[in-house]
């Protein structure tokens, strides 16, 4: 029998409801690579119990021959800024350490009553503020891909989704969840050479995940196929009444509905993904990807985003204003670090706990937000930045006009060295340049692997496609997987 | 009254004064949470995972705190917008979970309206002055913190967090201590009409942030201060007055008045200062990410105003038209919700009983309550909600009087026994033998009696003494034991003294 570990999800059911193994089998195997990859740092708890538990259930089920959930047997990672009851959920920072909800965040829960299992809660950076997983209070994640210099150089699985996107690419869970506020889902997928949705904002229910900017954080799937994607999304999504944003819709049925012929659809190129100065590999892959999305039938149209050069100012005002106030409840009074020095009042409470219970780059945009939205300087910046968000999304809807979906990069360069970027925040966050403009006008957008750069790395491709029309970003990933024949993984030295 | 003038050494001043209400709306649940909302309930036991805001968690806002909202501002003939948003007001502090309150700053549900105010009771249909309403805006109220249980560090209790106020923003309208009482007191009466406060100031379902200025009469408005959280119409009143004295007193002493927020000491009957506009926070609103734009459509609208009741206003109006009541009394069984629905009830028995319309039963059964019951309730230390006489109880005794089984004066006796026993009046009647006999010969036979032993009365009567007819009465209706119907004794005792 073929490795377990090696199995998509999609594989991974059909062979559990075949009897082809069992799925305390699948579970053991993937526990035994989660034991194996410390190096990788991708877990911050491990719960091989709990993947196991889920898998006798699943196992005891079909022998009773019981309906199985659309996840019976599939054990998953789930990103540590989900909510789970009884495991600790730390959103990466020092602040929750030791904290342990009393309630299931609505989509891991729908996952768990879909049959999946728990490997364990993945690293992210700190708060889901990062693209690197630098940020995170318990080390970075670690990429399984080195570069082919024969160097050792440890490197960057993106972020902030960097655990989930280290640890599929390496075999230590077959899916995962992520999130995705700028580019979160879609820059760590590009960076470890898999694919993940960020589905249109409202799909997924945020009640129970770690806010970081309300109004741009979503959920989406992260895994090794395009089916895969659909697999978990279809579980993930779907209204909840504990979310207000979220969108009382019913949830289609995206597996079903996948298909790469793309006939009859019109692919739109926004001339400004292309900056002057675009690595000519990013550059070059693009180019790839719209010949293969024209093989599959499409028509391939010029389009322009005249908006998309201030989408990343706007972002780095809106989300950290939002940031700001969102954080506000990590105060040290009802749960979490708390530091009271002697004689401490008040205030000096709020001062050392929040000084030792948040990050540099936290705290970085928790004074830009708190600025922004300060008096005096709210019109100039919070203001403005919503009428830029205003603009992008409009011109998204002029570009949706000619064509059904867009194709850019993703990120504008393959993974980079840890330590490389961190003195400079600001190259930090040019990494979200190609995510962000999708985030800001709350449009599903997915990444698929396209091929290896000249070092070896992994580099992908963006797909942006018009609200609630995630069947088309699946279907235009499937067209780039069949045609791409992504198959290289990390050579395992972990 | 509009003539409130404070006698200062340089001349007279004028008060200005605009009053901000935080009414808790009447609700089973929290604004944006389904955590009870009961008052009285032990420390931390009516908290949801919102309210305490555990990481994660996310407010949906609760149809029925809108619904009351929007009632309100019906009811004072407001503006209801159709598109508001809510907004974040950030600030630290341990009794706020979230570490901002979730409030309307930009676009509040309810627009401009306004509210009528008596300003002479005796004539509550001439003398009234209208107060612009400003706003209404929908906000969550905030923990509390306990002081008193350990002898270094506070407790915080998050009962009250999340819970749904109103803040009811008026016009800088009224120009005395007391219009800034009617007004308080005549809100509280519409909010009690309306159902959408219990207006219980004492337990802090309602209270009042109070902002006063003086100026010359003419001039420009003065810089105002705001003192916080005053929780009676009494020491709201007390409020205006003694913030005014003291803004005179420094401005006559060539000082300034720093726009601040005060605090009211009802021990002290004075207000001292919490914290001036310099060190105000700067609470970095911004529309809340969490939540959409509120939307209200036309059929919402529509329901909220079908289930309004008669408000006061209309309802006194009514009482002096169709129910013949003087405006006094009208004015004070409308000023309160549960009266008015007292009388209501005991009007539409009487009239059942009677079998007559209620105008021809209002006037009595107004008299009744205002005198008889309250008079006895007084007595007793209770209220309305606590009688031990039911309305259709005094419409029973009130029926009694009416169709002449019982006298006035009866009716008194056996009232004493319903207040002692919640017996009907019909049963005590009955039982004691009090019913009125027009029996005329037995009347006459008490008359003749009474006349018989008065000779010498009875020469002055018939000399002129007129008056004395009085005393004939009163003696028949003594041998009577009073139970003579007194019509009858009249007609008998003129027709012996006529003999």
């Amino acid at each position: 029998m073929s490795n377990l570990t090696d199995l998509t999800v999609a594989e991974i059911r059909d062979g559990f409801r075949a009897g082809d193994f069992s799925a305390r089998e699948v579970a053991e195997g993937f526990n035994a690579n989660v034991a194996a990859a410390k190096a990788l740092n991708a877990f911050i708890v491990e719960t091989p119990d709990k993947a196991l538990e889920a898998a006798d259930a699943a196992d005891k089920a079909k022998a009773a021959g019981e309906t199985l959930g659309a996840l019976a047997g599939v054990p998953i990672g789930m990103k540590d800024l989900f909510c789970t009851q009884g495991t600790q959920t730390t959103a990466a920072s020092h602040m929750l350490e030791g904290f342990v909800p009393t309630y299931e965040s609505t989509v891991s829960g729908k996952l768990w009553a879909a049959g999946a299992g728990m490997l364990g809660k993945l690293n992210l950076d700190q708060f889901a503020m990062g693209s690197s997983n630098e940020t995170s209070y318990y080390g970075n994640v670690i990429s399984p891909w080195r570069r082919n210099d024969g160097g050792n150089a440890a490197l960057a699985p993106g972020g902030s989704s960097g655990g989930s996107s280290s640890a599929i690419a390496a075999r230590l869970c077959p899916a995962a969840t992520g999130t995705d506020t700028g580019g979160s889902i879609r820059q760590p997928a590009a960076f470890t050479g898999i694919s993940g949705i960020k589905p249109t904002y409202g799909r997924c229910s945020r009640w129970g995940i770690v806010a970081f900017a309300s109004s741009l954080d979503q959920a989406g799937p992260m895994a090794r196929t395009v089916r895969d994607n659909a697999i978990l999304l279809e579980t993930m999504a779907g209204f909840d009444p504990k979310d207000s944003t979220s969108l009382d819709l019913a949830v289609p049925q995206w597996e079903a509905g996948l298909s790469s012929d793309l006939r009859g659809k019109t692919v739109g190129i926004p001339n400004e993904y292309r900056p002057d100065g675009l690595n000519e590999e990013i550059s070059a892959m693009w180019d790839r990807g719209i010949a293969w999305l024209k093989d599959a039938g499409a028509k391939v149209v010029d389009v322009s985003l005249p908006h998309t050069k201030y989408a990343l100012p706007a972002y780095y005002i809106i989300a950290p204003a939002e940031a700001s106030s969102n954080l506000a409840r990590y105060d040290g009074v009802r749960y979490g670090q708390r530091d009271l020095p002697d004689g401490a009042g008040l205030q000096d409470m709020y001062a050392a706990t929040r000084a030792a219970g948040f990050g540099p780059e936290v705290k970085r945009r928790i004074m830009i937000g708190t600025y922004v939205l300060s008096a005096g300087f709210y019109d100039a910046y919070y203001t403005q930045a919503q009428k830029v968000r205003a603009l992008i999304a409009r011109d998204f809807d002029l570009a949706f006009e000619q064509c059904d979906l867009l194709l850019t990069p993703t990120a504008p360069s393959a993974s980079f060295a840890l330590g490389e970027k961190q003195a400079d925040p600001l190259a930090m966050y040019l990494n979200d340049v190609f995510t962000v403009p999708a985030s800001l006008a709350g449009l599903p957008a997915m990444a698929v692997p396209g091929g290896l750069d000249s070092q070896g790395l992994p580099i992908g491709l963006q797909i942006i496609g018009k609200a609630l029309d995630e069947q088309t970003v699946l279907n235009a990933g499937l067209a780039i997987e069949e045609r791409a024949g992504f198959t290289a993984r990390a050579d395992k030295w972990w | 009254m509009s003539s409130y003038r404070i006698q200062g050494a340089t001349g007279e001043w004028e008060v200005v004064i605009g009053l901000e209400v935080h009414a808790q709306v009447t609700s089973n649940a929290k604004l944006f949470s389904g955590a009870a909302t009961a008052f009285g309930a032990e420390p931390n036991t009516q908290v949801s995972l919102v309210d305490a805001a555990m990481p994660g968690m996310l407010p949906v806002p609760n149809q029925e705190c809108i619904r009351q909202a929007v009632r309100t501002g019906m009811a004072i003939d407001a503006q209801i917008n159709k598109w508001s948003r809510f907004d974040r007001k950030n600030y630290f502090y341990a009794d706020l979970p979230q570490g901002y309150q979730i409030s309307q700053l930009y676009h509040p549900i309810v627009g401009e309206g306004q509210v009528e105010i008596v300003l002479d009771e005796k004539n509550p249909d001439t003398s009234t002055k209208v107060i612009g309403v400003e706003r209404i805006h929908v906000e969550q109220d905030a923990g509390k913190l306990m002081h008193d249980q350990h002898p270094t560090s506070s407790y915080v209790d998050l009962n009250r967090s999340g819970v749904a106020l109103m803040e009811i923003v008026s016009k800088p309208d009224m120009r005395s201590p007391a219009e800034a009482g009617a007004y308080l007191a005549k809100l509280r009466t519409i909010l009690r009409y309306v159902g959408s406060c219990d207006g219980n100031m004492d337990q802090g379902s309602m209270r009042a942030d109070v902002n006063v200025s003086v100026r010359k009469p003419g001039e420009e408005f003065g810089t105002r201060t705001e003192t916080k959280n005053v929780n009676s119409v009494r020491f709201v009143m007390a409020v205006v007055e003694h913030e005014a004295n003291r803004q005179v007193d420094v401005l006559e002493a060539g000082g300034k008045i720093v726009q601040e927020t005060r605090l009211y000491d009802p021990d002290r009957n004075e207000t001292r200062s919490m914290r001036s506009k310099e060190d105000a926070h700067d609470y970095r609103y911004f529309p809340d990410p969490d939540l959409l734009p509120l939307e209200l459509d036309d059929a919402f609208l529509e329901a909220c105003r079908a289930s309004l009741p008669e408000l006061p206003d209309v309802k006194r109006k009514r009482y002096e038209q169709a129910l013949g009541l003087s405006a006094y009394n009208a004015a004070t069984l409308t000023a309160d919700a549960d009266t008015a629905r007292w009388f209501e009830t005991l009007v539409s028995e009487a009239a059942r009983i009677q079998g007559k319309g209620e105008s021809d039963v209002a006037k009595a059964s107004a008299n009744w309550l205002l005198s008889e019951l309250y008079g006895a309730l007084n007595r007793l230390g209770k209220t309305l909600d606590t009688s031990p006489v039911g309305p259709t109880d005094g419409a029973e005794l009130l029926a009694l009087v009416a169709d002449g089984t019982i006298s006035g004066t009866i009716a008194k006796q056996v009232f004493e026994i319903m207040l002692e026993t919640g017996d009907k009046p019909g049963k005590i009647v009955e039982e004691k033998g009090l019913k009125q006999t027009s029996d005329t010969g037995a009347i006459e036979a008490a008359v003749a009696e009474v006349l018989a032993r008065n000779g010498d009365k009875v020469e002055q009567y018939r000399g002129g003494k007129e008056a004395l007819f009085g005393f004939f009465v009163g003696q028949t209706m003594k041998a009577m034991q009073g139970k003579a119907n007194p019509q009858v004794v009249n007609e008998l005792v003129k027709k012996a003294l006529a003999g």
